[in-house]
């Protein structure tokens, strides 16, 4: 009797998670879809060749146009300058904290790192707004910091977590005997550092960097309070740009349904999706390469 | 065998990883231009003994080390010696070849090049350092071959000869040959007997023949103390304590 009971609920349960995991496929491909559907219809109306080298995003403009280059460029240049920022100081910071911070120091580092990942991206964009942003105006004259800088640098404070604890896994795994050959011969430790162990981690290091780099492309609610929100094509990073993601996450609330314009917002959102897949792609593949290297 | 210039010494040698000691009060002397083989069961601490003189625990923060150890007059933990220093006349050679992905050349080059040794006469010494390891012959026709591609009693040989480029005092083997072939195996020990009149060797080894066949001294250790040390035959042959005895003709360990 009891053990009848028991059966039914594990049968219950086994039903339950797999029709869980059936419906995560069931969602990704109807998102998928979604995507797809809404971008042909967009592509019905404007040509894809336009859309993507177009210099002007003007929906509500008469005629009204639709070229992302501009935004694509947003993206593109706040996505590179927050890498420029995350990349040296994420490797260096996974180094001393592999290499050589002591232990009491890494078990105060390494939890603060890692909630500093946990901390909602709204927060950040307040620090874009309250600190970053009257501290640059500051710095170059101008009347407000709500700029590409200013949202690069928030991007590189959100994607250090994850590219220090992934850089740092790669170098943890590095072979003890190659850092010991080395040592043998008399390098110390940055020799050692630079000559063997950052190479030999390599592939995970890159890993951690695609990581870094799709955060930072997808991010939305940071970009949009930091970086000014300007449509116009980007001149720099001491200008107000408008990323893909921002454009999607402004225009979608007040856009009628079903327009070209409507369209339009999913045929951003295809594009952003292609890019993060390629970079989740690149970056899958480093890591599956690392850990091939790894267990021979 | 009277007589003997010390080269390499340690005294009253106490080492702690943590709280758990290692090393327990390690007094012991290796003569100049022979080789000494350290014995003993695994995990008695030869490899930390080892370790200690090239100043590999260095490294490993919870190590904690008290005691003298000498190459010649120099005491290797006082003074403005460096650990770089010290490990560049204290080379060392590890139980597996080092994997890592490097050419024949690079490998050697490696150890010349952190050492500033100029660029120009870096070949001479690659070649010098493979023909004095006996590999010489056996890679010459192509150096920018991965090492990795090599046999294993290959690498081993081109670990020594890394180690010998760099003109080190003394070299420290830590099981050279445990996971060699017996052809290699006696190949390498051949390039070691041939090694020590340059050199002052201690070689760990779990193998007693090897022992016998390469070593003019032998220390026993046994938990982290030396049992007994002596002329290789007399501690085979006629040992001092049973309990060298007894491990040497395989009774335990
Ligand atoms: N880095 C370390 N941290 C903590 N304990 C260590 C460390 N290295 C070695 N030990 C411990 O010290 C003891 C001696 O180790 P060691 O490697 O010197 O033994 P060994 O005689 O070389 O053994 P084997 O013949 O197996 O190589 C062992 O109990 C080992 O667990
Ligand atoms: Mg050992």
């Amino acid at each position: 009797m009891q053990l009848a009971t028991r059966e039914k609920i594990d049968n219950a349960a086994k039903l339950l998670f797999r029709m869980t995991g059936l419906m995560v496929i069931a969602i990704l491909a109807g998102i998928l879809l979604m995507l797809l559907w809404n971008t042909a219809a967009f592509f019905l109306k404007v040509k894809p060749f336009d859309f993507i080298t177009g210099t002007q995003w003007n929906p509500s403009g008469s005629p009204a146009i639709y070229g992302m280059l501009p935004l694509l460029v947003s993206t593109s240049l706040v996505t590179f300058g927050a890498m420029c920022i995350a990349i040296p100081l994420g490797i260096g910071t996974a180094s001393f904290l592999s290499d050589y911070a002591g232990k009491k120091l890494k078990s105060i580092l390494k939890p603060a790192i890692e909630m500093l990942a946990s901390v909602p991206s709204v927060a950040i964009g307040f620090l874009g707004i309250v600190v970053l942003g009257p501290g640059i105006a500051g710095m170059t004259g101008q009347s407000n910091g709500l700029n590409a800088l200013n949202g690069a640098i928030l991007l590189a404070i959100m994607s250090l977590p994850t590219i220090i604890t992934v850089t740092q896994d790669a170098l943890e795994g590095v072979p003890n005997a190659y850092k010991e050959a080395s040592y043998s011969v008399g390098a110390n430790r940055w020799q050692t550092l630079i000559l063997v162990t950052i190479p030999a981690a390599a592939p995970g290091i890159l890993a951690a960097i695609m990581l870094g780099v799709g955060r930072a492309i997808g991010e939305t609610m940071t970009v949009l309070m930091a970086t000014g929100n300007v449509s116009a094509f980007p001149k720099g990073f001491f200008h107000s740009v408008r990323t893909m993601t921002a454009t999607i996450a402004i225009e979608m609330g007040e856009v009628p349904y079903q327009t070209t314009h409507y369209y339009g917002l999913f045929a951003i959102a295809a594009v952003l999706f292609l890019m993060t897949l390629l970079v989740n792609v690149v970056g899958e593949y480093f890591v599956n390469k690392y850990r091939k290297y790894q267990a021979a | 065998m009277n007589k003997e210039h010390i080269k390499l010494s340690a005294t009253a040698a106490k080492l702690w990883f943590g709280t758990k000691q290692v090393l327990k009060n390690v007094t012991v002397a290796f003569p100049e231009n022979k080789i000494t083989a350290l014995i003993g069961p695994s995990g008695c601490g030869k490899s930390t003994l080892l370790r200690c003189f090239n100043r590999m625990h260095d490294l490993s923060p919870d190590a904690r080390i008290e005691g003298k150890f000498l190459l010649e007059e120099q005491n290797l933990y006082k003074g403005n010696l460096t650990a770089t220093a010290v490990r560049r006349r204290i080379g060392m050679v590890f139980q597996q070849a080092n994997p890592f992905p490097k050419s024949i050349y690079e490998k050697i080059n490696y150890g010349l090049k952190i050492n500033d040794i100029p660029k120009h006469e870096r070949p001479a010494i690659i070649e010098n350092a493979l023909k004095e390891s006996y590999i010489w012959d056996e890679v010459k026709d192509d150096l920018q071959k991965p090492a990795t591609k090599l046999s294993g009693g290959q690498q081993q040989r081109l670990c020594i000869a890394r180690t010998v480029a760099l003109r080190p005092e003394v070299i420290l083997m830590d099981e050279p040959c445990s996971a060699l072939d017996p052809i290699s195996t006696s190949k390498v020990e051949e390039l070691i007997l041939k090694l020590k009149k340059d050199y002052t060797i201690v070689i760990v080894t779990h193998n007693m023949q090897q022992a016998q066949r390469i070593a003019d001294k032998t220390v026993f250790m046994y938990l982290g103390e030396i049992i007994e040390a002596g002329d290789t035959h007399q501690l085979f042959n006629k040992p001092q304590q049973e309990m060298t005895g007894n491990y040497v003709k395989g009774h335990f360990g």
